[in-house]
């Protein structure tokens, strides 16, 4: 009786989000890793291949060129996400009487999406920065930045550190303001400059937001999807292509489902295997209060 | 002291002021552009408009379908985050209050699954729902976004749950309560504040979303942020027309972030903190 009643209750509670994860996700996914070992060609397939499909996917120089750039974009973009959301964020929180307008003009990139945002920044590179540096004589902009694969790598980390930044922001806020100003009168007292407090007091106490933050801008950095198609779409000549988009374009417009998917397979070992190095670490950093 | 601490504050300030005005400087780019006749863009992009046209916005309203992706999109927003916000608390209830092997097992797979990339599964998803549903379908889009989404907004209800004493389930029991009474009447109302950061989170994340629509629908049913791609991928040239319609695509998000803009930040906050 207990137990038809104890079943019962699962059914009503749990049993339609279950359902819906495990056919929507879970199956997904072990039908995709399961389908790397096997010559499946989208639709079928007829014999497993062991690891062909791996190896081929590391002989495509292409995705060599990919795994390349998207390291480097992982890199720089969450460097200078952070550094300049931290910024951000100690600026906030200094008691002016506008630091919540500064605070909404910060954030109101984030609200929209990576591909309106890619489509406005195509438009600024190629049309408004080309007719400006004409009119005003700035040879730096006179060829739109999307042009050169260079240029364009970094017309890539402008939009992402902007439409990024006012997240973490929020998040480093939350950190500063958490601190108790007891502790930091303590350091005060103990004559402790500007600099020190941050380093040794303020920077400790919050090292949580720091462990989000950085998990967030790893995690985005390599998802990273929107901003790329809409801004460079991968050119020129498929040079600035990261792995999402990559991935994309093996599997849906040149047909290579084996390699695409062996290829995202990649990908989530890769994702998964720093993001767990870098929590475990940055929890070690964290200090217990 | 006062007047280097005055000095200290004025520099924050200009600093501050410098930074916003440069974050908000894309969005005025397009606000402006939006109004003016193409010739006048080409000419001096940074400039107010001096023949001041609503002509533009006419265009991208009709090209772009505006007023049907809107619709789509509000539709597929509201519904998959109302969904969301239903199953999630009530499977999220069910984990804190049965801790057997089983539910902690069911917990454990949720948590890990959040570092899934969806890219590391959308070709198989493609593959095996293609075949059952015609994919160019709202209903179905909704649904998915119940499975992406669960195991996030379960992890965040679990959190807030764990915390309400299992008494005041016990003593709504001993007077006759059902199961479902029980949470919707005690525990889902003490659930506001973390339903409001689960709302927020969730309807950023599928307002804007890209990826997954652009694999379910087709041309007929397109979310704005479909429909904003394409309109402007093809009248590229047309700048002042892309400029409307960029800004109608940018316009009711905004909108709805200033109104609840304390929920939003404190939502942000509160979720971040998990």
């Amino acid at each position: 009786m207990k137990a038809i009643r104890g079943l019962k209750k699962f059914i009503l509670f749990g049993a339609i989000p279950i359902v819906i994860f495990t056919f929507v996700l879970v199956v997904p996914f072990a039908q995709g890793l399961f389908l790397t070992f096997t010559n499946w060609d989208g639709f079928e397939f007829n014999s497993f291949v062991g690891f062909d499909n791996y190896v081929k996917s590391f002989q495509d120089p292409e995705f060599w060129t990919t795994l390349q750039f998207t390291a480097l974009f992982v890199v720089v973009s969450l460097v200078l996400i952070n550094v300049v959301a931290f910024g951000l964020a100690l600026l906030v929180t200094t008691k002016l009487k506008v630091s919540n307008v500064f605070r909404t003009f910060f954030f109101v990139p984030n609200l929209i999406g990576g591909v309106v945002l890619g489509v406005i920044w195509q438009f600024i590179f190629n049309t408004a920065l080309v007719s400006i540096s004409k009119t005003f004589n700035i040879p730096i902009f006179a060829e739109s930045w999307l042009n050169s694969t260079d240029k364009a790598f970094w017309a890539l980390i402008i939009v992402t550190v902007w439409q990024s930044s006012g997240y973490m922001m929020i998040i480093y806020m939350t950190g500063l303001v958490s601190i108790e100003q007891d502790v930091l009168e303590a350091a005060r007292i103990d004559g402790a400059s500007p600099f020190r407090t941050m380093m040794s007091v303020k920077i400790p106490l919050m090292a949580q937001a720091f462990t989000i933050s950085i998990f967030l801008t790893l995690r985005g950095g390599f998802m990273a999807y929107d901003v790329n198609v809409a801004l460079t779409g991968g050119g020129p000549f498929r040079s600035t292509e990261l792995i999402s988009m990559h991935i994309f374009q093996d599997a849906f417009a040149n047909g290579n489902f084996g390699t695409g998917q062996s290829k995202a397979v990649i990908m989530f070992l890769v994702v998964s295997v720093i993001a767990i190095i870098q929590v475990a670490v940055s929890k070690r950093m964290e200090v217990q209060r | 002291m006062r007047a280097r601490a005055r000095i200290g504050r004025t520099i924050i300030l200009i600093i501050g002021t410098v930074l916003s005005l440069s974050y908000v400087m894309p969005f005025f780019l397009v606000l402006v552009n939006s109004f003016k006749p193409k010739p006048e863009i080409v000419e001096n992009p940074l400039a107010l408009p001096v023949v001041f046209t609503w002509d533009n916005f006419g265009q991208a309203i009709t090209k772009m379908n505006y007023f049907l992706s809107l619709t789509n999109s509000l539709i597929v927003t509201i519904f998959s985050v109302g969904g969301l916000i239903l199953l999630s608390s009530m499977l999220a209830y069910y984990l804190a209050r049965h801790k057997t092997k089983l539910t902690k097992a069911i917990f454990m797979i949720l948590v890990s699954s959040m570092i899934v990339p969806f890219q590391a599964l959308m070709i198989p998803f493609i593959g095996l729902w293609g075949q059952f549903v015609s994919l160019n379908n709202i209903v179905a889009l909704i649904i998915f976004y119940q499975g992406f989404g669960v195991a996030l907004s379960t992890f965040m209800y679990h959190g807030f749950i764990s915390n309400i004493p299992m008494e005041l389930d016990e003593a709504a029991a001993i007077d006759g309560a059902s199961d479902l009474t029980i949470f919707w009447r005690i525990i889902f109302p003490m659930l506001k504040p973390i339903t409001a950061t689960v709302a927020i989170i969730n309807a950023l994340w599928i307002w804007n979303d890209f990826l997954l629509p652009r694999l379910v629908l087709t041309n007929d049913a397109q979310t704005l942020p479909l429909s904003t791609y394409g309109f402007y991928g093809q009248y590229t040239a047309e700048y002042g027309q892309a400029m409307a319609g960029l800004l109608l695509a940018v316009i009711p998000i905004v909108a709805f972030f200033l109104i609840l803009q304390k929920q939003f930040i404190s939502g942000i906050s509160s979720g971040a903190v998990k």
